[in-house]
């Protein structure tokens, strides 16, 4: 009980701080209550890590037997599923030569790369041998959809660190190391592409295996599908609110063309998936379980109608597109609607069949919490010492 | 590595794995299969135990588990056991009515094509060819996978540990007893019968057997014979398998397949997407080229 009042205390500060800041009407004393909110946070998970490492998870998490996989994963699907951004924008700038949206291509190489961070941050403490991860790399399982998982996040990691490099080698002043990642740069960019689509989908493959575990209204052999199309169409939403915010905090000129012309690739992106999702269900004629429970019923209505069909609907007007505050009021929803098609699938369209209660310990939601804030704080600091943004004329990055 | 597979054995795994991804996929599924021929398997006769729980510490002796002994006596029927990582198997009173009371004995049902072993990035899980699926600590990375893979939701994870945790499920004593030529620990405890050691092939004949000629006391049906595909542990009864906590709904199909049939496809999309991405960045970049800066002017 102490534990989740502090975290809801922490968690309120921040959101207010978040709000007043949006508005630009930063509090007087804001800073310094923002980062005790989150220097206190991160002194409670490095005891909950201590508990964690020496005690077992058994002691900090409510998984069990019963219900193996707790909160972390489905968090951690969607940080998979938020850093899609990464990839769509690197296929767009060097695939495509769209050179226009090349001013944030930097940036949202670099939300993907710590976004990925998180996953690994979080795989390190989910896995119960965390010094064994490097095993899938040496001990093959070829069979094995997390094998492949393993890889394909493991290079990916190597080629957003890669993509990401002539940022640090320009602040360190090496030309010569710029140049040559420019040399090598189109391979780099497909082959991220590529690992990305594979993995992106992967996510949702590994569920196939439990065709008897999962609530129907989720579980489809379609499952690889719906998860790649969410993680570009939640990439392209990431990206917008991103700029918006990065232009905001850090003073940048927003070209809101671009940005209009990414909210309307991500609702024709978000409309396809709702309706194949629709489409999946009715072919399935799997409608009648909507009842059954209704609270599952319910969730997946607000997941597919209020994160995909109703953001899709909106970032398609004109009135939206003409207001980039309104396109990141609608991008927040296909956020939510993926985060918690990724919840779902990992956890809610479980609990009937294990009929487990798991809830989440407020110790792992403090866990991944603190991962989040660490991974906005190394973002914040990147932009202000790297040239994360381009001064004025946009260089190739 | 454990003695029960050899390297050669995990090539040859390997290879007809390499070599089944080639072929097409009715053949590949055939391929899936690590054991071959007639898999060890022990015939579970319900109306036969008496939960005397002998199995429960004979396991615990053969497989130099430490879990604690005190409540399994008969005395402690009314407490019911859970398999853990260090109690790989139990006998619970099942049933609701007097009448259709039953002690059922569960363990790892060593599917002939496992789901846990399909999914484990490492191999941490694999099969042997004689049938037992086995778990090797050295490899395993602790993801946990195979607990929710798991159709029959056996193996088990040591949750107070927290950096050299293990998987815990039944190895039907493969390496302890069976590769010595002795049978599981468990069915050389049962005294009544209940538990009989033998051929696959040879169990589902005798398995039959007792069912045709006594079929007004058994229900007509093996448990495990065509369940995901059949499991080496067999299950008969005379109280229908629902009322006894059995999952009476699995598919008959394998699990594995699912998940092959996608990863299979793995290669041949990134191959595709490969030259595709490739022919498309290359056909791009030959236009001429915008000077940066001037796009956005355009487009504006």
């Amino acid at each position: 009980m102490i534990g989740w009042s502090f975290l809801a205390a922490v968690l309120g500060i921040l959101c207010w701080l978040a709000v007043a800041y949006g508005l630009g009407r930063p509090p007087r004393h804001g800073r310094l209550l923002g980062w005790s909110a989150v220097g206190s946070l991160w002194a409670v998970t490095a005891v909950v890590l201590a508990i964690r490492f020496f005690l077992g998870m058994g002691a900090m998490s409510h998984m069990s037997d019963r219900f193996p996989w707790g909160v972390w994963i489905g968090l951690l699907q969607s940080g998979v599923a938020l850093s899609g951004g990464g990839f769509v924008m690197a296929a767009t700038v060097h695939i495509f030569h769209l050179k226009r949206f090349e001013p944030i291509l930097r940036p949202v190489v670099l939300l993907a790369f710590l976004g990925y961070t998180f996953v690994a941050l979080t795989l390190f403490i989910e896995v119960g041998r965390p010094w064994a991860l490097w095993h899938p790399l040496a001990m093959w399982q070829h069979h094995s959809i997390m094998f492949e998982v393993a890889w394909c996040v493991t290079l990916y990691f190597t080629v957003l660190a890669t993509e990401f490099s002539p940022v640090i080698f320009e602040r360190l002043g090496l030309p010569k190391a710029v140049s040559f990642i420019h040399a090598v740069a189109i391979p780099v960019v497909i082959a991220g592409v590529i690992l990305s689509t594979l993995h992106q989908s992967s996510m949702g493959s590994m569920f196939l295996i439990v065709p008897q575990k999962m609530h129907p209204l989720w579980y489809s052999t379609l499952l690889p599908v719906f998860f790649f199309m969410s993680s570009v169409g939640v990439g392209l939403c990431v990206t917008v609110i991103a700029s918006f915010y990065s232009a905001r905090v850090f003073g940048k000129t927003l070209d809101r063309w671009m940005l209009a012309d990414l909210a309307r690739a991500a609702s024709v992106l978000l409309f396809l998936y709702a309706a194949v999702r629709v489409v999946d269900v009715t072919a399935r004629g799997v409608w009648g379980r909507l009842g059954d429970p209704a609270w599952l019923g319910a969730l997946f209505l607000l997941e597919v109608v209020g994160g995909a069909l109703l953001p899709a609907v909106f970032l398609s007007r004109r009135s939206t597109l003409e207001r980039p505050r309104r396109m990141v009021w609608w991008g927040l929803p296909a956020i939510g609607g993926v985060v918690l098609n990724r919840l779902s699938v990992s956890w809610f369209a479980m609990v009937p069949y294990t009929g487990s209660g798991y809830v989440p310990h407020w110790m792992e939601v403090a866990v991944s919490f603190t991962l989040f804030t660490v991974v906005v704080t190394v973002f914040g600091l990147a932009v202000r010492y790297l040239p994360v943004f381009p001064k004025e004329s946009s260089v190739v990055s | 590595m454990a003695p029960g597979v050899s390297r050669r054995s995990f090539l040859k795994g390997a290879v007809g794995a390499a070599a089944a991804a080639a072929l097409p996929k009715t053949f590949a599924h055939a391929e899936g299969r690590v054991s071959k021929g007639d898999v060890f398997s022990v015939l579970v006769d319900l109306s036969r135990c008496i939960g005397c729980r002998s199995c429960m510490r004979a396991c615990q002796r053969a497989n130099d588990l430490n879990a604690p002994q005190e409540w399994m006596d008969i005395d402690h029927l009314d407490r019911r056991l859970d398999l853990t990582y260090n109690q790989w198997t139990v006998v619970n009173r099942e049933g609701i009515e007097p009448s259709i009371l039953r002690h059922v004995k569960r363990q790892c049902m060593h599917c002939l094509e496992p789901a846990c072993v399909s999914v484990c990035p490492v191999a941490a899980l694999a099969q042997t060819e004689q049938g037992p699926v086995i778990y090797r600590e050295s490899r395993c990375i602790g993801c946990r996978y195979c607990m929710v893979a798991c159709p029959f939701e056996v193996p088990r994870f040591e949750w107070n540990n927290g950096l050299t945790p293990v998987i815990g499920k039944c190895q039907f004593c493969a390496q302890e007893r069976l590769f010595k030529g002795l049978p599981p620990g468990c069915s050389e405890a049962c005294p009544t019968g209940a538990l009989k050691f033998g051929k696959r092939s040879d169990l589902l004949f005798e398995a039959k057997t007792r069912l045709g000629s006594h079929p007004e006391k058994y229900v007509d049906h093996i448990f495990g014979e065509e369940e995901i595909g059949g499991t080496s542990w067999l299950y008969i009864s005379d109280v229908p398998f629902e009322k006894l906590g059995f999952k009476t709904n699995l598919p008959k199909r394998p699990l594995p397949s699912l998940t092959w049939d996608v990863v299979s496809w793995i290669p041949g999309i990134a191959a595709v997407l490969a030259s595709l991405f490739g022919v498309l960045a290359y056909s791009f970049s030959r236009k001429p080229h915008v000077p940066p800066g001037g796009a956005k002017k355009e487009d504006a």
